[in-house]
């Protein structure tokens, strides 16, 4: 129980700032709370069956496969699994990070998971479709073009700025998060 | 609407690996909780954050300060607006339209785009609870300048 109150402090704290916002400007904190409403809303929706997805992912899909397609000498092939699942995934950028702690369990090269991350934060498949429809087909095939190669550069340049060991480490620590 | 196939594909692929074995399914379901629990503290701080952003920065307020004339002054504004608000993208989109609507430029919305789906300010403390501090952060600051050639090359591209 005090284990609990203490990790859900800082949103504790934030909740109660917010009500003492609300009783100074009554629109903006009540806008604000429906807003928040709204978001728990869309999380509720698209959370659980990523994360239903992710523990089956981990029982059932040994190590050595994952290594074989994403892992360390997956070349090219790995570099595509890693736009395709990016891409083809739905939900929030906070949503991938999971996702990415479970690849580092079972071993998938950390510049593949940083191309991961990149897909799933802006070449989603059914967000073009919305872009598309929003921006009009020249603003979004031009952005999906230039971010392909975008966020292969930006892995690139992560992967060789962040040492071995730092790796290391968080491939550590992704096995006691999950 | 992604996420009905998404449901669709976690029903399917729960029962069968029920069927396939029980104690496995349980152990998925279990980690599959721990998992999302873990996070969840940093998930409901995060969310009334975003929610008081969205509140203060309404499309209004927004158009009103990157406007087509606003050059690259506004480009960096947007981006910066990008970088700090979060929001889902089937309403981001939208959001653009009414954006552009009002005024506001096409490199401009480009930079605030791109910032808002590569760059999270409030989603950092997640970030780091995953990726640590040195990866976050540079990850944010490469995808904040990224956002800045994309500016660039959407404002040639479309006129």
């Amino acid at each position: 129980m005090k284990k609990s109150i203490k990790r859900y402090r800082m949103f504790l704290i934030t909740l109660f700032l917010i009500a003492l916002l609300t009783l100074f400007n009554r629109k903006l904190g009540l806008t604000a709370l429906s807003i928040t409403g709204n978001s728990i809303k869309e999380m509720l929706l698209v959370i659980p069956p990523i994360f239903i997805l992710l523990g089956l992912l981990d029982v059932w899909v040994p190590r050595e496969t994952m290594i074989k397609y994403m892992g360390e000498n997956s070349g090219l092939k790995g570099v595509l699994l890693a736009i395709f699942i990016g891409s083809a995934a739905a939900g929030p950028l906070y949503g991938a990070f999971p996702v990415a702690a479970v690849f580092m369990k079972k071993g998938v090269k950390f510049m593949n998971i940083l191309i991961f991350l990149g897909a799933w934060s802006t070449t989603k498949i059914p967000m073009f479709l919305f872009e598309m429809a929003a921006l009009g087909r020249t603003f979004a095939i031009a952005r999906l073009l230039i971010d392909i190669p975008g966020i292969i550069i930006i892995a690139f340049i992560l992967s060789k700025l962040v040492y071995k060991n730092e790796v290391e480490e968080l491939y550590e620590n992704a096995k006691t998060i999950n | 609407m992604d996420s009905y196939i998404f449901y669709s594909l976690a029903t399917i692929l729960l029962i069968f690996s029920f069927f396939k074995d029980k104690k496995k399914t349980k152990k998925a379901l279990k980690k599959a909780w721990k998992a999302f629990e873990n996070i969840l503290p940093e998930f409901l701080v995060v969310i009334l954050l975003v929610g008081l952003l969205l509140a203060i920065l309404n499309p209004q307020t927004i158009s009103k300060i990157i406007g087509s004339e606003s050059g690259w002054f506004g480009v960096l504004l947007a981006a910066i607006i990008g970088s700090i608000t979060m929001i889902p993208g089937f309403v981001a989109f939208p959001t653009a339209a009414i954006l552009l609507q009002n005024g506001a430029g096409h490199m401009q919305i480009a930079a605030f785009v791109s910032t808002l789906m590569m760059v999270g300010i409030v989603t950092l403390p997640v970030e780091i609870k995953y990726f640590g501090k040195k990866i976050s952060i540079l990850r944010n600051i490469l995808a904040f300048f990224f956002s800045f050639i994309v500016a660039l090359i959407i404002g040639m591209v479309v006129i």
